[in-house]
């Protein structure tokens, strides 16, 4: 393989989903104060990218989608192994649904060049809708696999991919190039060796705007978006004492009578 | 003036982390229970950077700074103390080497000490005591192209882990008659001795070295004949004091989380412990030794890799630190009541460790007396 494309998303950190807030007027996140980490999964992508560089030199390219204040993100993955990252930020980008996103991830991995594999997380934490992805793959007409719990490179670049479905596991044959979306049961994403932090230091995060891109606006950010967000809510989390008196059979009658009041039986 | 950490400095705190939490903390259990360093962890750790940090990129090291080294210590320390009390014992090795080594010393010893297939330590104390340097009596005696060494260490850290000693002996009288050597574990004549059972530090390995006729090459000579104390002070001092001041560190970061962990999840009187002012007040006590701590430890090894003299100033983090971390300690442990006490909590170990940290790398007096007489000088009559 030569070129291994792995998108990543900065998110909040889930350590501190606790200090979440909600702008009540705009209906988004407060992300002032919340450090952002790699999307979870997408770590398990670009693990599955750089075993791949192991074994066949491919050059790594990281693209992401997000603020220009995300490149230590971005570079804490080139310093897992990364050789290079394109960072798309540009204020038309900003609010763009899923469908945007795709699109403009598409045209920013036209730009990259030839590549045999995109990786993905399977979806990320804060969004969770997990479609980018298999937007992607529709947008460049290749195959998409998702829910990848297993992958194994084979001569002439064949790939076998183990999918999760509900009721167990597929065994997939693929030829490149095709888009993968992977599970944490993927593989162990590596620690960041030290000597990786810092040859990473050197390596190159271009940022690219849509003057790079050259996309018509009415497709792109919030304005070109056609999911329009009705509302959004925060779950409020608390704890409710109930204390329940009587014989211990009495107790146990009430207890289960609350457990089926409250629907989880 | 900056206070700021790098990007670099935040990734490797970052990466020691995750690699702590997931690979070190499965391992604590049977370290309290056996006393036993994990070795199988030293080619993890390797693999890292851990073993090679100070090591210079010639000598197969990442030539990474003091500063960098006190951050992955203390990071390595925050999950358990035991595993940096060893490697910063194994660094000190690697810089007297890279310090006073000869080249063909250097190329010999540091590369397979970076890629942690050997370990290091360092030999100073003797059972006549640690502080009083010069009270030695452990000697080495040049007969034809060998040196004769006869003696015994104690209190050393990685003494049975070891592959290469760093020792100090008598080569003649005075502050000038101590000569500092490499000396191979399967050298004959040179035999581990008693291993110590310590009740903090557990995974630490800490013991005797014996060296009865033990006979190493007359090219195992570290430095000069007769600079032995130089080479001694200058690492105890630089690598040392600013390691066991990065572990202290890293335990006072532990009691901190733990405290404000508990604090804020223990209910009594209906509320969480941490709405008592008196519980606020020790968590915020604990809060500012660590700040005090941090800014301590950072500034001597910012100092190290600035070049400029600082054993005033690693006397002063080390002295600092490990006294704060066992009291910050003492107040985690009060927090948690009764439950501070019971071997189910984290707490009581923090103060265990704490407690070795006091007396290793140089006592607090002694800290005390380097600083003392630096705090003195300026009013001091000549003559």
């Amino acid at each position: 393989m030569e070129r291994v494309i792995v998108c990543v998303k900065p998110v909040p950190d889930p350590k501190v989903w606790d200090r979440l807030r909600m702008d009540p007027v705009t209906k988004t996140l407060i992300r002032e104060g919340i450090p952002s980490v790699i999307n979870p999964l997408d770590r398990h992508a670009l693990e599955a990218a750089l075993a791949i560089k192991d074994v066949s030199g491919a050059e790594v390219v990281l693209l992401s989608m997000a603020p220009r204040d995300a490149r230590p993100v971005l570079r804490e993955a080139l310093a897992m192994g990364a050789d290079r990252a394109v960072l798309l930020s540009d204020k038309a980008f900003a609010g763009s649904d899923t469908l945007a996103t795709a699109l403009i991830l598409t045209e920013a991995i036209r730009r990259i060049g030839p590549f045999d594999l995109i990786c993905c997380g399977n979806y990320t934490l804060d969004g969770s809708t997990a479609q980018v992805p298999s937007q992607i793959a529709e947008f460049l007409g290749i195959p998409n696999i998702m829910h990848v719990a297993h992958m194994e490179l084979e001569q002439d670049k064949r790939m076998v991919v183990t999918q999760k479905i509900e009721q167990g596991y597929v065994k997939l044959a693929a030829e490149p190039p095709l888009l993968l979306s992977f599970t944490k049961k993927a593989n162990k994403p590596r620690f960041l060796s030290f000597l990786e932090i810092l040859a990473a230091e050197k390596r190159e995060i271009s940022t690219w705007t849509n003057t790079d891109l050259n996309l018509d606006e009415s497709r792109i950010g919030l304005g070109g978006s056609p999911t329009k967000m009705a509302d959004m809510l925060l779950r409020e989390k608390g704890r409710q004492g109930l204390r329940l008196e009587g014989s211990p059979e009495e107790i146990a009658h009430q207890l289960a009578n609350k457990i089926r009041q409250l629907g989880f039986i | 003036m900056d206070f700021k950490l790098g990007e670099r400095e935040e990734l490797l705190r970052k990466s020691t982390r995750e690699f702590a939490e997931s690979e070190i903390t499965p391992r604590i259990e049977a370290m309290e229970k056996t006393g036993e360093f994990p070795m199988d962890l030293l080619k993890p750790m390797a693999k890292l950077g851990i073993t090679g940090l100070i090591a210079p990129p010639e000598y197969e090291g990442l030539g990474l700074g003091y500063l960098a080294r006190t951050i992955v210590l203390e990071e390595l320390s925050r999950v358990c103390a035991a595993i940096p009390m060893g490697m910063q014992v194994h660094h000190m090795a690697i810089a007297a080497l890279n310090d006073f080594g000869t080249e063909a010393q250097k190329k010999k010893y540091i590369p397979p000490l970076s890629r942690g297939e050997t370990m290091g330590c360092v030999a100073v104390t003797e059972p006549s005591g640690g502080s009083d340097v010069l009270g030695m009596q452990s000697s080495a005696e040049l007969k034809g192209d060998k040196y004769i060494l006869n003696g015994r260490k104690c209190w050393i850290t990685n003494s049975h882990t070891s592959d290469y000693w760093i020792v100090i002996a008598r080569t003649g009288e005075g502050p000038k008659g101590l000569s500092a050597f490499i000396v191979d574990k399967d050298a004959p004549g040179a035999k581990p001795g008693r291993e110590e059972h310590k009740f903090g530090l557990r995974g630490a390995n800490t013991g005797e070295l014996v060296m009865d006729n033990c006979e190493i090459p007359k090219d195992n000579l570290l430095g000069q004949e007769g600079g032995g104390l130089g080479v001694a002070l200058k690492t105890v001092s630089e690598s040392g004091r600013t390691g066991m001041a990065a572990v202290a560190l890293g335990i006072l970061q532990a009691c901190y989380e733990e405290a404000a962990k508990y604090a804020s999840e223990r209910v009594l009187y209906g509320k969480p412990i941490a709405a008592l002012q008196a519980i606020s007040f020790y968590v915020a006590e604990i809060y500012t030794q660590l700040d005090i701590c941090r800014l301590l430890c950072y500034r001597a090894s910012w100092m190290k890799d600035q070049n400029m003299r600082f054993d005033t100033e690693s006397a002063i983090a080390k002295s600092y630190t490990c006294e704060a971390a066992a009291q910050c300690a003492k107040k985690a442990i009060e927090i948690y009541g009764a439950n501070g006490i019971t071997l189910e909590y984290k707490v009581q170990r923090l103060l265990r460790d704490a407690m070795v940290t006091i007396s290793a790398g140089g006592t607090g007096e002694i800290g005390k007396v380097v600083v003392g007489r630096a705090a003195l000088a300026p009013f001091q009559k000549k003559g």
